[in-house]
Protein backbone atom coordinates (compact mmCIF):
# COMPACT_ATOMS: atom_id res chain seq x y z
CA UNK A 1 0.00 0.00 0.00
CA UNK A 2 1.08 3.59 -0.85
CA UNK A 3 2.32 5.75 1.69
CA UNK A 4 0.26 9.19 2.46
CA UNK A 5 2.90 11.24 0.53
CA UNK A 6 2.49 8.93 -2.24
CA UNK A 7 -0.97 9.50 -3.02
CA UNK A 8 -1.51 11.35 -6.26
CA UNK A 9 -4.08 14.38 -5.90
CA UNK A 10 -4.80 16.54 -8.53
CA UNK A 11 -4.98 20.00 -7.89
CA UNK A 12 -8.07 20.71 -9.67
CA UNK A 13 -10.53 18.59 -8.17
CA UNK A 14 -12.43 18.39 -4.57
CA UNK A 15 -12.90 15.70 -2.30
CA UNK A 16 -15.18 13.92 0.04
CA UNK A 17 -14.60 12.70 4.06
CA UNK A 18 -15.63 9.11 2.23
CA UNK A 19 -12.85 9.02 -0.34
CA UNK A 20 -14.72 10.60 -3.60
CA UNK A 21 -13.46 13.09 -5.80
CA UNK A 22 -15.04 15.47 -7.77
CA UNK A 23 -14.60 17.93 -10.96
CA UNK A 24 -16.74 20.88 -11.17
CA UNK A 25 -16.82 21.73 -14.95
CA UNK A 26 -19.43 24.06 -16.46
CA UNK A 27 -23.31 21.73 -16.82
CA UNK A 28 -21.90 18.70 -14.70
CA UNK A 29 -20.07 17.61 -11.97
CA UNK A 30 -17.73 14.47 -12.65
CA UNK A 31 -16.92 11.94 -9.85
CA UNK A 32 -14.87 9.14 -9.00
CA UNK A 33 -12.96 6.95 -6.07
CA UNK A 34 -9.60 9.06 -4.56
CA UNK A 35 -5.99 7.10 -5.75
CA UNK A 36 -6.17 6.28 -2.29
CA UNK A 37 -9.40 4.45 -1.75
CA UNK A 38 -8.16 2.68 -4.73
CA UNK A 39 -5.02 1.93 -2.79
CA UNK A 40 -6.73 1.07 0.21
CA UNK A 41 -9.25 -1.68 -1.57
CA UNK A 42 -7.04 -3.55 -3.41
CA UNK A 43 -8.17 -5.12 -6.94
CA UNK A 44 -11.42 -3.92 -7.54
CA UNK A 45 -13.18 -6.92 -9.74
CA UNK A 46 -17.14 -5.17 -9.87
CA UNK A 47 -17.85 -1.53 -9.88
CA UNK A 48 -21.85 -1.14 -9.66
CA UNK A 49 -22.87 2.12 -10.50
CA UNK A 50 -26.71 3.47 -10.87
CA UNK A 51 -28.89 4.27 -14.17
CA UNK A 52 -28.87 7.84 -15.91
CA UNK A 53 -31.94 10.02 -14.46
CA UNK A 54 -31.94 8.17 -11.53
CA UNK A 55 -31.32 11.70 -8.44
CA UNK A 56 -29.28 11.19 -5.15
CA UNK A 57 -29.03 13.60 -1.69
CA UNK A 58 -25.63 14.23 -0.41
CA UNK A 59 -24.50 11.68 1.45
CA UNK A 60 -26.69 9.13 -0.36
CA UNK A 61 -25.24 5.77 -1.31
CA UNK A 62 -24.80 5.69 -5.21
CA UNK A 63 -23.46 2.16 -5.74
CA UNK A 64 -20.65 0.21 -4.84
CA UNK A 65 -17.25 -0.67 -5.36
CA UNK A 66 -16.20 -4.94 -5.06
CA UNK A 67 -12.70 -5.60 -4.76
CA UNK A 68 -10.97 -9.08 -3.76
CA UNK A 69 -11.46 -8.25 0.01
CA UNK A 70 -14.36 -6.38 0.54
CA UNK A 71 -17.63 -4.41 -0.76
CA UNK A 72 -17.87 -0.71 -0.48
CA UNK A 73 -20.52 1.29 -0.67
CA UNK A 74 -19.90 4.84 -2.58
CA UNK A 75 -21.57 7.75 -1.50
CA UNK A 76 -22.53 11.12 -3.15
CA UNK A 77 -20.08 13.98 -2.43
CA UNK A 78 -23.28 15.97 -3.14
CA UNK A 79 -26.53 16.13 -4.58
CA UNK A 80 -27.75 15.60 -8.18
CA UNK A 81 -29.42 13.79 -10.67
CA UNK A 82 -27.22 11.29 -12.98
CA UNK A 83 -26.00 12.85 -16.45
CA UNK A 84 -24.03 10.33 -17.37
CA UNK A 85 -22.59 6.62 -16.24
CA UNK A 86 -19.15 5.44 -16.97
CA UNK A 87 -20.22 1.78 -19.13
CA UNK A 88 -16.54 1.04 -19.69
CA UNK A 89 -16.98 -0.26 -16.10
CA UNK A 90 -18.76 -2.72 -16.87
CA UNK A 91 -15.71 -4.84 -18.66
CA UNK A 92 -12.98 -3.32 -16.74
CA UNK A 93 -13.38 -2.69 -13.43
CA UNK A 94 -10.11 -1.99 -13.16
CA UNK A 95 -10.17 1.30 -14.71
CA UNK A 96 -10.99 2.43 -10.80
CA UNK A 97 -7.66 1.29 -10.31
CA UNK A 98 -5.58 2.16 -13.04
CA UNK A 99 -7.15 5.07 -13.77
CA UNK A 100 -9.02 6.66 -11.06
CA UNK A 101 -8.83 10.72 -12.05
CA UNK A 102 -9.27 9.95 -15.60
CA UNK A 103 -10.65 6.71 -17.52
CA UNK A 104 -11.76 5.37 -13.72
CA UNK A 105 -14.26 8.24 -13.21
CA UNK A 106 -17.55 6.62 -12.52
CA UNK A 107 -20.87 9.62 -12.90
CA UNK A 108 -21.27 12.50 -14.03
CA UNK A 109 -24.01 14.61 -12.30
CA UNK A 110 -26.18 17.64 -13.25
CA UNK A 111 -24.63 20.61 -11.49
CA UNK A 112 -27.31 22.85 -10.71
CA UNK A 113 -26.44 23.86 -7.25
CA UNK A 114 -23.39 26.24 -7.07
CA UNK A 115 -22.96 25.47 -3.08
CA UNK A 116 -21.73 22.12 -3.71
CA UNK A 117 -18.53 22.97 -4.37
CA UNK A 118 -18.18 24.82 -0.95
CA UNK A 119 -19.16 21.74 1.29
CA UNK A 120 -16.08 20.01 -0.32
CA UNK A 121 -12.24 19.86 0.58
CA UNK A 122 -9.55 20.82 -1.47
CA UNK A 123 -6.43 19.30 -2.10
CA UNK A 124 -4.50 20.39 0.77
CA UNK A 125 -7.39 19.48 3.44
CA UNK A 126 -7.74 16.43 1.73
CA UNK A 127 -4.36 15.66 2.13
CA UNK A 128 -4.09 16.44 5.99
CA UNK A 129 -7.06 14.22 6.52
CA UNK A 130 -5.78 11.69 4.94
CA UNK A 131 -2.59 12.16 8.00
CA UNK A 132 -4.98 11.64 10.56
CA UNK A 133 -6.76 8.71 9.34
CA UNK A 134 -3.44 7.08 9.22
CA UNK B 1 -17.10 -38.85 30.89
CA UNK B 2 -17.48 -35.41 31.98
CA UNK B 3 -18.37 -33.27 29.23
CA UNK B 4 -17.98 -29.75 31.27
CA UNK B 5 -13.65 -29.04 31.75
CA UNK B 6 -14.72 -26.26 34.61
CA UNK B 7 -13.08 -27.85 38.04
CA UNK B 8 -15.14 -26.25 41.05
CA UNK B 9 -11.93 -24.19 41.41
CA UNK B 10 -11.98 -22.87 38.03
CA UNK B 11 -15.06 -21.54 38.72
CA UNK B 12 -15.01 -19.72 41.81
CA UNK B 13 -11.92 -17.89 40.34
CA UNK B 14 -14.21 -16.50 37.52
CA UNK B 15 -17.39 -16.03 39.86
CA UNK B 16 -14.94 -13.86 42.44
CA UNK B 17 -13.34 -12.53 39.26
CA UNK B 18 -16.90 -10.55 38.17
CA UNK B 19 -17.51 -10.11 41.68
CA UNK B 20 -20.55 -12.28 41.67
CA UNK B 21 -21.28 -15.66 44.63
CA UNK B 22 -23.18 -18.01 42.85
CA UNK B 23 -23.76 -18.89 39.22
CA UNK B 24 -27.35 -18.14 39.87
CA UNK B 25 -26.79 -14.58 39.61
CA UNK B 26 -25.58 -14.67 36.39
CA UNK B 27 -29.80 -15.31 35.25
CA UNK B 28 -31.91 -12.76 36.89
CA UNK B 29 -32.90 -11.80 33.51
CA UNK B 30 -34.66 -14.95 33.50
CA UNK B 31 -38.19 -15.27 35.49
CA UNK B 32 -38.00 -17.11 38.41
CA UNK B 33 -40.41 -19.83 37.29
CA UNK B 34 -38.87 -20.39 33.66
CA UNK B 35 -35.67 -21.62 36.20
CA UNK B 36 -35.29 -25.45 35.63
CA UNK B 37 -34.37 -26.22 39.36
CA UNK B 38 -33.80 -30.01 39.03
CA UNK B 39 -32.52 -32.43 36.08
CA UNK B 40 -35.38 -34.66 34.59
CA UNK B 41 -35.97 -38.30 35.61
CA UNK B 42 -34.18 -39.91 32.63
CA UNK B 43 -34.12 -44.04 32.41
CA UNK B 44 -31.08 -45.93 33.32
CA UNK B 45 -28.38 -45.85 30.26
CA UNK B 46 -29.18 -49.27 27.96
CA UNK B 47 -26.80 -51.32 26.17
CA UNK B 48 -26.54 -51.17 22.57
CA UNK B 49 -28.50 -54.64 22.08
CA UNK B 50 -31.68 -52.88 24.25
CA UNK B 51 -31.72 -49.98 22.68
CA UNK B 52 -31.56 -51.55 19.27
CA UNK B 53 -34.63 -53.57 20.38
CA UNK B 54 -36.75 -50.33 21.83
CA UNK B 55 -35.84 -48.04 18.28
CA UNK B 56 -37.33 -51.64 16.66
CA UNK B 57 -40.34 -51.04 18.36
CA UNK B 58 -40.51 -47.38 17.90
CA UNK B 59 -39.92 -48.35 14.01
CA UNK B 60 -43.07 -50.84 14.32
CA UNK B 61 -45.12 -48.70 15.81
CA UNK B 62 -44.36 -45.70 13.09
CA UNK B 63 -45.98 -45.25 9.72
CA UNK B 64 -43.36 -45.68 7.58
CA UNK B 65 -40.90 -47.64 6.03
CA UNK B 66 -41.57 -50.35 3.74
CA UNK B 67 -44.53 -51.95 5.64
CA UNK B 68 -47.06 -49.17 4.64
CA UNK B 69 -47.96 -47.78 1.53
CA UNK B 70 -47.61 -44.48 2.14
CA UNK B 71 -49.62 -42.03 -0.89
CA UNK B 72 -48.75 -38.90 0.84
CA UNK B 73 -46.18 -36.52 -0.90
CA UNK B 74 -47.08 -32.99 -0.22
CA UNK B 75 -43.58 -31.42 -0.09
CA UNK B 76 -41.53 -34.66 1.03
CA UNK B 77 -41.78 -37.37 -1.60
CA UNK B 78 -40.70 -41.31 -1.53
CA UNK B 79 -38.31 -42.21 -3.96
CA UNK B 80 -35.97 -45.02 -4.55
CA UNK B 81 -32.46 -43.77 -3.19
CA UNK B 82 -30.18 -46.05 -5.05
CA UNK B 83 -27.20 -47.74 -2.83
CA UNK B 84 -24.66 -45.82 -4.77
CA UNK B 85 -25.78 -42.88 -2.60
CA UNK B 86 -25.40 -43.97 0.50
CA UNK B 87 -22.27 -45.97 -0.46
CA UNK B 88 -20.70 -42.66 -1.56
CA UNK B 89 -22.17 -40.25 0.82
CA UNK B 90 -20.74 -42.22 3.95
CA UNK B 91 -17.05 -41.45 2.48
CA UNK B 92 -15.42 -39.98 5.08
CA UNK B 93 -13.87 -36.96 2.76
CA UNK B 94 -17.62 -36.14 2.10
CA UNK B 95 -19.29 -37.14 5.10
CA UNK B 96 -16.94 -35.57 7.68
CA UNK B 97 -16.66 -32.46 5.81
CA UNK B 98 -17.71 -28.70 7.14
CA UNK B 99 -18.31 -26.14 4.47
CA UNK B 100 -14.74 -25.66 2.96
CA UNK B 101 -13.53 -22.37 3.35
CA UNK B 102 -10.21 -23.50 2.96
CA UNK B 103 -9.75 -24.62 -0.91
CA UNK B 104 -6.17 -25.46 -0.52
CA UNK B 105 -6.87 -28.63 1.28
CA UNK B 106 -11.18 -28.94 0.22
CA UNK B 107 -10.80 -29.79 -3.66
CA UNK B 108 -12.13 -32.92 -3.36
CA UNK B 109 -15.79 -31.23 -1.41
CA UNK B 110 -15.56 -27.98 -3.42
CA UNK B 111 -15.81 -30.35 -7.10
CA UNK B 112 -18.44 -32.22 -5.41
CA UNK B 113 -20.79 -28.96 -4.84
CA UNK B 114 -19.65 -27.56 -8.14
CA UNK B 115 -20.47 -30.23 -10.13
CA UNK B 116 -23.98 -29.90 -8.14
CA UNK B 117 -24.48 -26.34 -9.12
CA UNK B 118 -23.43 -27.47 -12.52
CA UNK B 119 -26.48 -30.37 -12.35
CA UNK B 120 -28.55 -27.94 -10.74
CA UNK B 121 -28.48 -24.97 -13.27
CA UNK B 122 -29.18 -27.60 -15.98
CA UNK B 123 -32.13 -29.21 -14.79
CA UNK B 124 -33.46 -25.88 -14.21
CA UNK B 125 -32.15 -23.78 -17.15
CA UNK B 126 -30.65 -21.07 -15.56
CA UNK B 127 -27.33 -19.77 -16.07
CA UNK B 128 -25.93 -19.96 -11.70
CA UNK B 129 -26.85 -21.99 -9.37
CA UNK B 130 -25.29 -21.56 -5.48
CA UNK B 131 -24.68 -24.18 -3.37
CA UNK B 132 -27.69 -25.49 -1.94
CA UNK B 133 -29.68 -23.66 0.81
CA UNK B 134 -31.40 -25.75 3.99
CA UNK B 135 -34.97 -26.54 2.33
CA UNK B 136 -37.72 -25.13 -0.29
CA UNK B 137 -39.08 -22.61 2.21
CA UNK B 138 -35.81 -21.20 3.14
CA UNK B 139 -34.91 -21.01 -0.38
CA UNK B 140 -38.56 -19.11 -1.42
CA UNK B 141 -38.06 -16.76 1.29
CA UNK B 142 -34.41 -16.03 0.30
CA UNK B 143 -35.33 -15.24 -3.33
CA UNK B 144 -38.11 -12.85 -2.18
CA UNK B 145 -35.76 -10.73 -0.61
CA UNK B 146 -33.08 -11.41 -3.43
CA UNK B 147 -36.07 -9.50 -5.45
CA UNK B 148 -36.56 -6.67 -3.20
CA UNK B 149 -32.72 -5.85 -3.03
CA UNK B 150 -32.52 -5.84 -6.92
CA UNK B 151 -35.87 -4.15 -7.67
CA UNK B 152 -35.81 -1.64 -4.42
CA UNK B 153 -39.41 -2.18 -3.79
CA UNK B 154 -40.90 -3.32 -0.87
CA UNK B 155 -44.09 -5.58 -2.10
CA UNK B 156 -43.78 -9.13 -3.52
CA UNK B 157 -46.59 -11.03 -4.17
CA UNK B 158 -46.82 -15.73 -3.45
CA UNK B 159 -49.19 -17.35 -4.90
CA UNK B 160 -51.55 -19.44 -2.43
CA UNK B 161 -50.54 -22.42 -4.35
CA UNK B 162 -47.33 -22.25 -2.97
CA UNK B 163 -46.36 -25.03 -0.53
CA UNK B 164 -48.42 -23.63 2.92
CA UNK B 165 -45.40 -24.13 5.35
CA UNK B 166 -42.98 -22.94 2.43
CA UNK B 167 -45.35 -19.63 3.08
CA UNK B 168 -45.29 -20.18 6.82
CA UNK B 169 -41.70 -19.71 6.53
CA UNK B 170 -42.15 -16.81 4.68
CA UNK B 171 -44.00 -15.40 6.78
CA UNK B 172 -41.76 -15.51 9.44
CA UNK B 173 -38.98 -14.01 7.66
CA UNK B 174 -40.70 -11.13 6.74
CA UNK B 175 -42.71 -10.65 10.20
CA UNK B 176 -39.94 -8.03 11.54
CA UNK B 177 -39.18 -6.13 7.84
CA UNK B 178 -41.30 -3.57 6.44
CA UNK B 179 -42.13 -5.67 3.41
CA UNK B 180 -45.16 -6.44 2.43
CA UNK B 181 -46.26 -10.03 1.36
CA UNK B 182 -49.24 -10.55 -0.58
CA UNK B 183 -50.95 -13.95 -1.38
CA UNK B 184 -52.92 -14.56 -5.22
CA UNK B 185 -55.51 -16.63 -4.58
CA UNK B 186 -56.71 -19.61 -6.52
CA UNK B 187 -58.75 -20.10 -9.52
CA UNK B 188 -61.56 -23.47 -9.95
CA UNK B 189 -59.51 -25.06 -12.19
CA UNK B 190 -56.41 -25.64 -9.70
CA UNK B 191 -54.20 -22.91 -10.57
CA UNK B 192 -53.03 -18.87 -9.49
CA UNK B 193 -54.79 -16.16 -10.56
CA UNK B 194 -52.69 -14.46 -13.34
CA UNK B 195 -55.36 -12.05 -13.55
CA UNK B 196 -54.26 -10.25 -10.56
CA UNK B 197 -50.88 -9.42 -12.08
CA UNK B 198 -53.03 -6.36 -14.31
CA UNK B 199 -53.97 -4.49 -11.23
CA UNK B 200 -50.52 -4.65 -8.99
CA UNK B 201 -48.21 -2.14 -9.43
CA UNK B 202 -44.82 -1.44 -7.53
CA UNK B 203 -44.18 -4.80 -6.80
CA UNK B 204 -40.58 -6.42 -6.75
CA UNK B 205 -41.09 -10.16 -7.82
CA UNK B 206 -44.51 -12.81 -8.19
CA UNK B 207 -43.57 -16.49 -6.82
CA UNK B 208 -45.37 -19.06 -8.29
CA UNK B 209 -44.98 -23.13 -7.50
CA UNK B 210 -45.04 -25.61 -10.51
CA UNK B 211 -46.59 -28.27 -10.12
CA UNK B 212 -48.05 -26.14 -7.47
CA UNK B 213 -49.56 -27.79 -3.97
CA UNK B 214 -52.52 -29.38 -5.95
CA UNK B 215 -50.08 -31.03 -7.92
CA UNK B 216 -51.58 -28.72 -11.25
CA UNK B 217 -48.55 -27.18 -13.61
CA UNK B 218 -48.97 -23.49 -13.74
CA UNK B 219 -48.50 -21.89 -17.30
CA UNK B 220 -45.01 -20.11 -15.85
CA UNK B 221 -44.30 -19.01 -19.52
CA UNK B 222 -47.72 -16.14 -19.18
CA UNK B 223 -46.69 -15.67 -15.57
CA UNK B 224 -43.17 -14.25 -16.74
CA UNK B 225 -44.69 -12.30 -19.54
CA UNK B 226 -47.35 -10.81 -17.00
CA UNK B 227 -44.20 -10.10 -14.31
CA UNK B 228 -42.12 -8.25 -17.67
CA UNK B 229 -44.71 -6.07 -18.23
CA UNK B 230 -44.94 -4.92 -14.55
CA UNK B 231 -41.44 -4.67 -14.19
CA UNK B 232 -41.17 -7.24 -11.56
CA UNK B 233 -38.80 -10.49 -11.33
CA UNK B 234 -40.46 -13.69 -11.93
CA UNK B 235 -39.78 -16.49 -8.76
CA UNK B 236 -40.01 -20.02 -9.94
CA UNK B 237 -40.73 -22.27 -6.88
CA UNK B 238 -40.71 -26.16 -6.84
CA UNK B 239 -41.22 -28.69 -4.27
CA UNK B 240 -41.01 -31.97 -6.54
CA UNK B 241 -37.98 -30.96 -8.93
CA UNK B 242 -38.57 -34.62 -10.98
CA UNK B 243 -41.54 -32.52 -12.68
CA UNK B 244 -38.55 -31.08 -14.74
CA UNK B 245 -37.74 -34.36 -16.23
CA UNK B 246 -40.36 -33.87 -18.03
CA UNK B 247 -41.82 -30.57 -18.37
CA UNK B 248 -40.19 -26.99 -19.77
CA UNK B 249 -37.75 -26.04 -17.29
CA UNK B 250 -38.52 -22.74 -15.18
CA UNK B 251 -35.07 -20.94 -17.10
CA UNK B 252 -36.61 -21.58 -20.43
CA UNK B 253 -40.04 -20.49 -19.21
CA UNK B 254 -38.06 -16.86 -18.50
CA UNK B 255 -37.47 -17.35 -14.92
CA UNK B 256 -35.51 -14.64 -13.01
CA UNK B 257 -34.79 -17.23 -9.91
CA UNK B 258 -35.68 -21.01 -9.49
CA UNK B 259 -36.23 -22.08 -5.72
CA UNK B 260 -37.52 -25.09 -3.97
CA UNK B 261 -36.81 -28.30 -2.27
CA UNK B 262 -34.33 -30.76 -3.85
CA UNK B 263 -35.44 -33.69 -1.54
CA UNK B 264 -36.53 -35.84 -3.74
CA UNK B 265 -33.26 -36.28 -5.47
CA UNK B 266 -31.59 -38.80 -3.33
CA UNK B 267 -32.11 -37.60 0.05
CA UNK B 268 -34.13 -39.68 2.42
CA UNK B 269 -37.47 -38.30 3.94
CA UNK B 270 -35.84 -38.62 7.44
CA UNK B 271 -38.91 -37.06 9.50
CA UNK B 272 -39.48 -33.85 7.04
CA UNK B 273 -36.10 -32.57 7.00
CA UNK B 274 -33.27 -31.93 6.30
CA UNK B 275 -34.24 -31.07 3.05
CA UNK B 276 -32.17 -29.45 0.32
CA UNK B 277 -32.83 -25.79 -0.77
CA UNK B 278 -32.10 -25.52 -4.16
CA UNK B 279 -31.53 -22.03 -5.84
CA UNK B 280 -30.52 -21.04 -8.94
CA UNK B 281 -30.88 -17.53 -11.34
CA UNK B 282 -29.52 -15.60 -13.99
CA UNK B 283 -26.12 -14.85 -13.98
CA UNK B 284 -26.90 -10.72 -14.17
CA UNK B 285 -28.20 -11.28 -10.80
CA UNK B 286 -25.32 -13.52 -8.89
CA UNK B 287 -23.98 -10.58 -6.63
CA UNK B 288 -27.22 -10.43 -4.93
CA UNK B 289 -27.71 -14.31 -4.50
CA UNK B 290 -27.66 -15.45 -0.96
CA UNK B 291 -25.64 -18.30 -0.16
CA UNK B 292 -22.06 -20.12 -1.08
CA UNK B 293 -21.01 -20.15 -4.29
CA UNK B 294 -18.02 -22.74 -5.66
CA UNK B 295 -16.37 -21.59 -8.74
CA UNK B 296 -13.55 -23.06 -11.01
CA UNK B 297 -10.66 -21.12 -11.70
CA UNK B 298 -6.65 -21.61 -12.70
CA UNK B 299 -3.88 -21.75 -9.89
CA UNK B 300 -0.52 -19.81 -10.94
CA UNK B 301 0.90 -23.13 -12.70
CA UNK B 302 -2.52 -22.95 -14.56
CA UNK B 303 -4.04 -25.87 -13.38
CA UNK B 304 -7.62 -26.50 -12.68
CA UNK B 305 -8.72 -25.59 -8.86
CA UNK B 306 -12.22 -24.64 -7.19
CA UNK B 307 -12.72 -22.37 -4.67
CA UNK B 308 -15.56 -20.58 -2.81
CA UNK B 309 -16.37 -17.33 -4.96
CA UNK B 310 -18.20 -14.00 -4.40
CA UNK B 311 -17.22 -14.03 -0.61
CA UNK B 312 -17.84 -10.47 -0.59
CA UNK B 313 -21.55 -11.01 -1.09
CA UNK B 314 -21.62 -12.38 3.00
CA UNK B 315 -22.15 -12.15 6.10
CA UNK B 316 -18.63 -12.62 7.11
CA UNK B 317 -16.88 -9.84 5.08
CA UNK B 318 -19.89 -7.88 4.66
CA UNK B 319 -21.74 -7.74 7.70
CA UNK B 320 -24.81 -6.00 7.79
CA UNK B 321 -24.62 -5.50 4.44
CA UNK B 322 -24.81 -9.13 2.94
CA UNK B 323 -27.13 -10.56 0.77
CA UNK B 324 -28.24 -13.50 3.44
CA UNK B 325 -27.31 -14.29 7.19
CA UNK B 326 -26.78 -17.91 5.67
CA UNK B 327 -23.18 -18.62 5.29
CA UNK B 328 -23.15 -22.27 4.67
CA UNK B 329 -25.00 -24.78 2.49
CA UNK B 330 -26.11 -28.45 3.29
CA UNK B 331 -23.37 -29.90 1.69
CA UNK B 332 -24.48 -33.87 2.26
CA UNK B 333 -27.83 -33.50 0.87
CA UNK B 334 -26.41 -31.47 -2.34
CA UNK B 335 -23.92 -34.13 -3.05
CA UNK B 336 -26.35 -36.85 -2.56
CA UNK B 337 -28.61 -34.88 -5.01
CA UNK B 338 -25.30 -34.80 -7.29
CA UNK B 339 -24.61 -38.35 -7.03
CA UNK B 340 -28.66 -39.06 -7.66
CA UNK B 341 -29.06 -37.10 -10.61
CA UNK B 342 -25.77 -38.53 -12.03
CA UNK B 343 -26.48 -41.74 -11.52
CA UNK B 344 -29.55 -41.22 -13.51
CA UNK B 345 -28.13 -39.22 -16.37
CA UNK B 346 -30.13 -37.17 -18.94
CA UNK B 347 -32.38 -39.70 -20.36
CA UNK B 348 -32.93 -41.53 -16.55
CA UNK B 349 -34.00 -38.81 -15.22
CA UNK B 350 -36.56 -38.38 -18.08
CA UNK B 351 -37.37 -42.08 -17.86
CA UNK B 352 -38.47 -41.06 -13.83
CA UNK B 353 -39.85 -38.51 -14.69
CA UNK B 354 -41.99 -40.34 -17.20
CA UNK B 355 -42.55 -43.50 -14.79
CA UNK B 356 -43.71 -41.33 -11.77
CA UNK B 357 -46.33 -39.37 -14.17
CA UNK B 358 -47.97 -42.67 -15.53
CA UNK B 359 -48.37 -44.04 -11.93
CA UNK B 360 -50.11 -40.81 -10.95
CA UNK B 361 -52.05 -40.69 -14.31
CA UNK B 362 -53.11 -44.14 -13.55
CA UNK B 363 -54.47 -43.96 -10.16
CA UNK B 364 -56.11 -40.70 -11.35
CA UNK B 365 -58.26 -42.89 -14.02
CA UNK B 366 -58.65 -45.08 -11.59
CA UNK B 367 -60.51 -42.83 -9.26
CA UNK B 368 -61.99 -41.09 -12.14
CA UNK B 369 -63.87 -44.83 -13.20
CA UNK B 370 -65.06 -44.77 -9.77
CA UNK B 371 -67.07 -41.91 -9.53
CA UNK B 372 -64.09 -39.86 -7.65
CA UNK B 373 -62.72 -37.19 -10.31
CA UNK B 374 -59.99 -35.44 -9.50
CA UNK B 375 -61.01 -31.85 -8.35
CA UNK B 376 -58.84 -29.66 -10.23
CA UNK B 377 -58.94 -30.06 -14.15
CA UNK B 378 -55.78 -28.46 -14.97
CA UNK B 379 -52.56 -30.95 -15.47
CA UNK B 380 -50.40 -32.56 -12.88
CA UNK B 381 -47.43 -34.16 -12.36
CA UNK B 382 -47.29 -36.75 -9.03
CA UNK B 383 -49.49 -35.42 -7.61
CA UNK B 384 -54.04 -34.72 -7.00
CA UNK B 385 -56.43 -33.41 -5.34
CA UNK B 386 -60.04 -35.85 -5.25
CA UNK B 387 -62.73 -35.03 -2.76
CA UNK B 388 -63.79 -38.24 -0.96
CA UNK B 389 -67.25 -38.60 0.08
CA UNK B 390 -68.52 -37.64 3.30
CA UNK B 391 -68.12 -39.81 6.56
CA UNK B 392 -64.75 -40.68 4.70
CA UNK B 393 -62.76 -39.69 8.09
CA UNK B 394 -63.80 -42.91 10.13
CA UNK B 395 -63.10 -45.04 6.94
CA UNK B 396 -59.58 -43.80 6.71
CA UNK B 397 -58.98 -45.44 10.26
CA UNK B 398 -59.76 -48.67 9.09
CA UNK B 399 -58.14 -47.85 5.62
CA UNK B 400 -54.53 -46.92 7.89
CA UNK B 401 -55.32 -50.54 9.48
CA UNK B 402 -54.70 -51.91 6.44
CA UNK B 403 -51.19 -49.94 6.17
CA UNK B 404 -51.85 -47.52 3.46
CA UNK B 405 -51.97 -44.28 4.02
CA UNK B 406 -54.78 -42.19 1.87
CA UNK B 407 -53.20 -38.84 1.11
CA UNK B 408 -53.13 -35.81 3.00
CA UNK B 409 -55.93 -34.15 4.52
CA UNK B 410 -56.15 -30.65 2.74
CA UNK B 411 -58.85 -28.85 5.18
CA UNK B 412 -56.25 -28.27 7.43
CA UNK B 413 -54.57 -25.97 4.75
CA UNK B 414 -57.29 -24.60 3.02
CA UNK B 415 -60.73 -24.94 5.07
CA UNK B 416 -62.80 -24.28 2.34
CA UNK B 417 -61.72 -27.90 0.73
CA UNK B 418 -63.08 -30.17 3.24
CA UNK B 419 -63.31 -34.03 2.48
CA UNK B 420 -60.48 -32.89 -0.22
CA UNK B 421 -57.49 -34.66 -0.45
CA UNK B 422 -53.92 -34.74 -2.16
CA UNK B 423 -53.01 -38.07 -3.43
CA UNK B 424 -49.44 -38.57 -4.89
CA UNK B 425 -48.02 -41.61 -6.32
CA UNK B 426 -44.19 -41.93 -7.17
CA UNK B 427 -42.46 -44.95 -9.22
CA UNK B 428 -42.11 -46.70 -5.52
CA UNK B 429 -45.92 -47.85 -5.83
CA UNK B 430 -46.83 -50.91 -7.92
CA UNK B 431 -49.99 -51.51 -9.74
CA UNK B 432 -51.19 -53.83 -7.24
CA UNK B 433 -50.40 -51.26 -4.57
CA UNK B 434 -52.25 -48.66 -6.66
CA UNK B 435 -55.38 -51.01 -7.68
CA UNK B 436 -55.64 -52.03 -3.43
CA UNK B 437 -55.63 -47.87 -2.33
CA UNK B 438 -58.49 -47.30 -4.98
CA UNK B 439 -60.27 -50.83 -3.62
CA UNK B 440 -60.06 -50.10 0.09
CA UNK B 441 -61.31 -46.25 -0.71
CA UNK B 442 -64.45 -47.67 -2.12
CA UNK B 443 -64.89 -50.35 0.31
Amino acid sequence: MKEINEINLPDDLKYSKDHEWARFENQYVTIGVTDYAQDQLGDIVFVELPQKGDVFKKGDEFGNVESIKAVSELYMPLGGKIFEVNAAFENHPDLANTSPYEKGWMIKVENDNADNINDLMGKDKYYKYLQGIE
Amino acid sequence: MRYLPHTKEDIEIMLSRIGISSLDELFPTISENCHSKKLPDLPEALTEWELCDLMNIYSRNTASGTKYKNFIGAGNYEHYIPSTIYYLLERSEFLTAYTPYQPEISQGTLQAVYEYQSLVSRLLGMEVANASLYDGASALAEALLMAIRIKKKKKVLISSLIHPHYRQVVNTYFKFTDFQVDEIPYLENGLTDISILNDTDDVAAVAVQSPNFFGCIESLKSFSEAALKKDMLFIVCFSEPFAYGLLKNPGSQGADIACGEGQSFGVSQLFGGPGLGMFASKMKFVRNMPGRLVGKTNDLDKKRGFVLTLATREQHIRREKATSNICTNNSLCAIAAAIYISSLGGTGLQKLAKLNYDKSEYLKKKFINAGLPATFKSPTFNEFVVKFPKGFKSLRNSILKNKIIPGLCLEKYYPELSDHYLICATETKSKEDLDLFVKEVLS
